[in-house]
């Protein structure tokens, strides 16, 4: 045997989209991936079981730790974001949940960007809040901001890269500078990028949660979230994170990260809070989001331009005061958004209407082909006023520093002809 | 980055493995790796001085390599970077009779001075690197957990070395 240390190039994202994760099947030579419509899995013998129960061998117990379909996801969103490891779950907040129930404990703190999902401002203001979670959220538009608002109780950094619904893109090396600084991990949401937009891994990212309901599945068909990590975080630097280091009770005292070193967080979020919480992934949904990924590149091409063409429509338009699309040189996230998102800004935006609250409404009854629903990265084209729908819950303050106004309306441009998208948004304008 | 062939060439030639700093208690990492490896059809024979002569799942367990009758092709090192030096230099004495050709160091055990002399007896040296995990990774069983092996092919897995 000789040394031969040389490794081939690493395949291209294209192709990675495709095959990342999924192999034949072993027994019957099946090449699409299979769905694994099954609860649990025989053991071979009495001590094949207590080594799966001990975490001592891999394999599969019960679907809500693993599944063969849904592992093949885990795989590839781990591979295509350049990562270690991934745990998939129900839902992104399922995914949020895991992550943060892995790095927290009662009385710890962490900091968040304000302009994130309204969703995640709720769950993590209030919901978390009861598990003695403290969430202090900042204005991520100057990196400071994080760093000024982490304690000694700080246990992690979260931010949207590309922050739903406002079009804000988030200096994220900066960011990671002052996460690494602090000792602590940097989790992003990678959602409204996906990791063909924008990988952040590469800029100092630790975590990347993904609600892969969106871009990724692509097609509204199927609600699932993830959790990914980079591999590259010492979580014994200090001693900041007991769930890692320290003996797990759960687990007969087993120490995660001492046994599986960097994807001790992967194995944590599975075995302690994916099996005692439970929001796991079903593998119908898992394969429909794999064979979505399958046409991420050329999906998220077409809703780059499509989103490119309407923003640029709409700047113009006598109705719309403003467009807060970072693709668009008028952005103040323009620069940002070049260095981040070389490929484009996503197709997520917001619009200021002349009209107020009242045009908003207007506007969202109006269209006609464009889906009047709370959800984006579908194919379809798809139509929001937030202040009225996913911010409803935020008091006014927080729905306008979260760029939620109320004469704000939320688009998630589709793969559509981008001509019928701009002629219905005209006439829905025109009702104003 | 050791190249996936050479890591698969190991695995499929070695069947006896000499693992140095194998724990008695089930929760450590070692014995976690112990009983994956024999579970894949390897014997492993366990060398911690502090348990000579008791048994670690079902084998003897040896002072030092060279108080190991038998002969064996690989020895895994699970101690501190080190700490792999001498067991490395003791290795190299020994690896003719015995029929050692390959030095493993554990994940985090990084002796590269220890690596060269190995390398320069004509032995294959991995380091930082865990062959449960590797063996795992390139039989088709890590991506079940959810970790990047970074494989792709349209083969049909063997999921035996």
């Amino acid at each position: 045997m000789t040394g031969n240390k040389k490794s081939p190039p690493e395949a291209g994202f294209e192709t990675r989209a495709i095959h990342a994760g999924a192999h034949p099947d072993p027994a019957t030579g099946a090449r699409n991936t299979p769905i694994f419509q099954t609860t649990s899995y025989v053991f071979d013998d009495a001590d094949h079981a207590a080594d799966l129960f001990n975490l001592q061998t891999f394999g599969f117990i019960y679907s809500r730790l693993t599944n063969p379909t849904v592992a093949v996801l885990e795989e590839r969103l781990a591979n295509l974001e350049g990562g270690r490891a991934a745990v998939c779950a129900a839902s992104g907040h399922a995914a949020q949940f895991l992550t943060f129930f892995t790095l927290l404990g009662p009385g710890d703190e962490f900091v968040a960007s304000r302009n994130l999902y309204g969703g995640s401002i709720t769950q993590f203001g209030i919901s978390f809040e009861k598990l003695g979670w403290k969430c202090h959220f900042v204005d991520p538009t100057d990196p400071e901001n994080f760093a000024a608002a982490i304690t000694p109780k700080t246990k992690a950094i979260f931010l949207e890269v590309l922050a739903n619904p406002g079009g804000i893109v988030v200096d994220l090396e900066a960011v990671a500078a002052i996460a690494k600084d602090a000792g602590i991990p940097l989790i992003v949401d990678n959602t409204m990028a996906t990791p063909y937009l924008c990988r952040p891994f590469e800029w100092g990212a630790d975590i990347i949660v993904h609600s892969t309901t969106k871009f990724l599945g692509g097609h509204g068909n199927s609600l699932g979230g993830a959790v990914i990590e980079s591999g590259k975080f010492d979580w014994g630097q200090n001693d900041k994170f007991p769930s890692m280091t320290e003996p797990e009770p759960a687990y007969h005292g087993l120490t995660f990260y001492e046994t599986f070193g960097d994807f001790g967080f992967t194995m944590k979020a599975r075995a302690v809070a994916l099996r005692d919480f439970g929001p796991a992934l079903s593998p119908t949904n898992a394969f429909n989001t794999i064979t979505g990924i399958e046409t991420l590149p050329l999906r998220m091409d077409r809703h780059v331009a499509n989103a490119q063409d309407v923003a640029s429509f709409l700047e113009t338009h006598p109705a719309v005061d403003w467009v807060s699309y970072a693709g668009l040189k008028s952005s103040p996230c323009h620069d940002l958004a070049r260095k981040y998102l070389p490929k484009g800004a996503g197709s997520v935006f917001t619009i200021g209407l002349k009209g107020g609250y009242d045009a908003g409404v207007k506007l969202v009854e109006g269209v006609e082909m464009i889906s009047h629903l709370a959800n984006i990265g579908d194919t379809r084209s798809l139509i929001l006023h937030p202040a009225s729908t996913t911010h409803r819950q935020l008091s006014e303050e927080q729905r306008v520093a979260a760029g939620a106004g109320p004469e704000v309306v939320r688009l998630s441009i589709g793969l559509e002809t981008a001509d019928d998208i701009k002629n219905d948004l005209d006439q829905g304008l025109g009702k104003i | 980055m050791y190249s996936d062939d050479l890591l698969r060439n190991i695995l499929k030639n070695v069947r006896t493995i000499a693992m140095v700093g194998a724990s008695p208690k089930w929760v450590r990492p070692s014995n976690f790796a112990m009983k994956y490896l024999q579970g894949k059809g390897y014997r492993v024979i366990p060398v911690n001085p502090g348990h000579a002569g008791k048994e670690i799942l079902g084998e003897t367990v040896y002072a030092s390599l060279g108080d190991i009758p038998e002969r064996f092709e690989m020895v895994d090192i699970f101690r501190t970077s080190d700490a792999a030096g001498p067991i490395v230099d003791e290795a190299i004495g020994i690896s003719e009779t015995k029929g050692i050709s390959v030095i493993w160091m554990q994940l985090g055990v990084i002796n590269e001075d220890a690596g060269k002399r190995a390398e320069a007896a004509g032995l294959n040296v991995i380091m930082d690197r865990c062959p449960k995990i590797e063996y795992a990774r390139l039989f088709g069983e890590l991506g079940w957990a959810g970790i990047n092996t970074g494989i792709i092919s349209s083969k049909r897995p063997k999921l035996r070395a």
